[in-house]
């Protein structure tokens, strides 16, 4: 890269500061050094720049603020050069850059603004969930007053993509819960030869608990941030708007079939998952325990009662519209940017999750209440 | 102007945040008008045209579409509205799910009982009015380019036949060629089906081969509103600079 050099002269009668080559925003820096040691003698300067080659716009505002340090320590100054282009950088440098402009800070706010500000959010973001809520009711209602508008071409698009495609996943991890559960109270239980009672153990922990709670994280990570995602995009692409100007609402064709197919589909997968994870539970108690199909399934029948089969599967609605509102909210959150899709997706997930352990624990205490 | 008025602005207030975008915007659409919306980036041309389609609440005044005070109007009356008028976003925002030949079906499928042989030979009118090719009926938004999508997305908006057509930047991100096509098509369509034409758009090509009427929108407040001809009566500092070279 070709440099400048700057060489200076500094007499008691004249400061001659004379640049030549080419004079960029990468030699300002070291320019400036130079400049800031000098101890000016004189009552005269000459910026001599008739060895330049080259100035770019950077360099061009050096120059500039040059002169006007030199000019406001009633040193007066010469610029000497001959070359047309630089003298027009200089000028072009000075139209745009005057000194009495200042760029705009952003608003510095207090600690108490801030955490105003925050709450505020925090404020403004309920109020436009239970927005988003009472609209909801508000299709509800559209729906229950005719039957035909329900729509249910989407409905069950949305129950294939958001439920049956997740059957696989659902039934491997429900499996694998069994497995370990199983495998880790076997442990235990043989310290006090009480095999058998891994059927009553594995029974009401899967189907009141495990099974619900493991369909829901799983939808909500799978199915959830699909929701978010697919909203968010369609957000920023503009198709809602357009959507709404046709006069096809949002929350009619997007919106209430996602709900709807999921609050059907939670259940039937809560009950694949009670499937899976007994399966599971029971090949461990042959293997491990010696405790045989036969055996296993007879003891089933005598201790665990239907009543926590059907807990568990009472879950799966209120799990999956806390799921899929959620995902859907937020999805319709989504901003004019790209970092928000990522940012609502993740939210969404945590949220949702949060949701589903939060309702599943007044479920706990309702259902303890009530003795059941 | 003998022709009934079908858009009237009146003292329209739009704030967002603390950033006043319009304060105090008047003006009337006629019918049969192609109208357009000029000014500088950032002066609120799109929002204007967001609030006219009920994307968007503004402040305070009022917009009369149609008759209907569109503040204060009843869902069913909105619904009605939004089937009478076409809307073409600025990139296309055609439904990503759905190939072309279906989103230009669309509208037809959910609000008409026609069969779908007579869809079918609507849709094939509109692929070839806007000037797309029928082997292209099948493809999706995402396996087309920019310009094809405004293509689609016109000849979505023009599915149910509206009365209005509202275009945001038309031409903007098509070649010359397609958008001259573009503009003789708006004209044709114009003088044919009897179509009033909204439009904000930054093309003078197409600005002065297009429009019958102009609102330049500048310091939050019309600057003018009337004929090309009449523009340079105005002391607006946009339009000294953007008609410059033919005033």
């Amino acid at each position: 890269m070709n440099q400048s050099t700057l060489t200076i002269t500094n007499l008691t009668d004249e400061l001659t500061l004379s640049f030549s080559g080419e004079l960029t925003l990468y030699d300002i820096a070291k320019h400036q050094k130079e400049f800031d040691t000098l101890r000016i003698l004189s009552k005269s300067a000459t910026l001599d720049l008739n060895n330049l080659v080259f100035i770019d716009t950077a360099a061009a505002i050096f120059i500039n603020r040059l002169q006007d340090r030199l000019n406001s320590k009633n040193i007066n100054t010469n610029l000497l050069t001959n070359e047309k282009k630089i003298v027009d950088t200089l000028t072009l440098a000075k139209k745009y850059l005057k000194d009495d402009e200042k760029l705009l800070e952003p608003v510095n706010r207090s600690l108490i603004g801030n955490f105003g500000k925050i709450f505020h959010g925090y404020y403004i973001g309920s109020l436009s969930f239970l927005e988003f809520l009472g609209r909801l009711f508000v299709i509800f209602i559209y729906y229950a007053k005719n039957i035909k508008n329900i729509r249910v071409p989407e409905i069950s698009f949305e129950i294939n993509e958001s439920a049956i495609k997740a059957l696989g996943i659902v039934s491997l991890t429900s499996f694998l819960i069994g497995v370990v559960v199983a495998y880790q109270s076997a442990y235990q239980l043989k310290i006090y030869g009480a095999n058998i009672f891994i059927v009553d153990m594995l029974g009401i922990s899967i189907f009141r608990e495990l099974a619900p709670l493991i369909t829901a994280i799983v939808i909500a990570g799978r199915s959830g941030s699909a929701f978010t995602a697919q909203i968010g995009a369609m957000k920023i692409t503009q198709e809602l708007d357009a959507m709404q100007t046709m006069g096809f609402d949002p929350y009619l064709f997007l919106v209430m079939p996602r709900i709807i197919a999921l609050m059907i589909a939670m259940p039937i997968l809560i009950f694949v998952s009670d499937i899976m994870g007994v399966f599971g539970g029971m090949l461990v108690a042959h293997i491990d325990l010696g405790i045989t199909t036969e055996l296993f399934l007879s003891r089933f029948n005598e201790v665990v009662a239907a009543k926590h089969f059907f807990i568990g599967i009472s879950k799966g609605p209120f799990f999956a519209f806390l799921i899929a509102s959620i995902g859907i909210y937020r999805g319709l959150k989504v901003k004019d940017d790209t970092q928000s899709i990522g940012l609502n997706t993740t939210k969404s997930v945590v949220e949702s999750i949060f949701a589903v352990i939060v309702c599943d624990a007044i479920f706990s205490i309702l259902f303890t209440t009530l003795g059941i | 102007m003998s022709m009934k008025e079908i858009i009237k602005v009146n003292n329209l207030i739009t704030v967002f945040d603390e950033r006043i975008v319009h304060d105090g915007l008047n003006l009337g659409i006629h019918e049969g008008e192609i109208y357009g919306l000029l000014g500088p980036s950032g002066c609120g041309k799109t929002t204007l045209l967001r609030e006219m389609v009920m994307l968007q609440n503004f402040n305070s005044g009022s917009i009369h579409l149609l008759g209907h005070d569109i503040q204060n109007i009843r869902s069913a009356n909105a619904q009605e509205l939004r089937r009478q008028w076409g809307v073409l976003f600025q990139a296309g925002a055609l439904f990503s799910s759905l190939s072309i030949k279906d989103n230009i079906a669309l509208p037809l499928k959910e609000y008409t009982d026609l069969s779908q042989s007579m869809i079918d030979e609507i849709i094939k009118f509109k692929i070839n009015l806007v000037g797309l090719k029928l082997s292209d009926a099948n493809l999706f938004p995402s396996q087309i380019s920019g310009g094809m999508k405004k293509k689609a997305g016109l000849a979505r908006a023009l599915a149910m036949d509206p009365k209005l057509l509202f275009l945001d930047e038309p031409t903007s991100g098509l070649d010359p060629i397609s958008a001259r096509e573009f503009d003789s098509l708006i004209l044709q369509l114009r003088d044919m089906l009897g179509l009033t034409i909204v439009m904000v758009s930054h093309d003078l090509q197409s600005i002065y081969d297009t429009l019958d009427k102009v609102a330049i929108i500048d310091n939050k407040k019309i600057a003018y509103e009337g004929t090309l001809d009449g523009i340079s009566t105005s002391s607006s500092d946009f339009v000294k600079t953007f008609f410059k070279e033919k005033i």
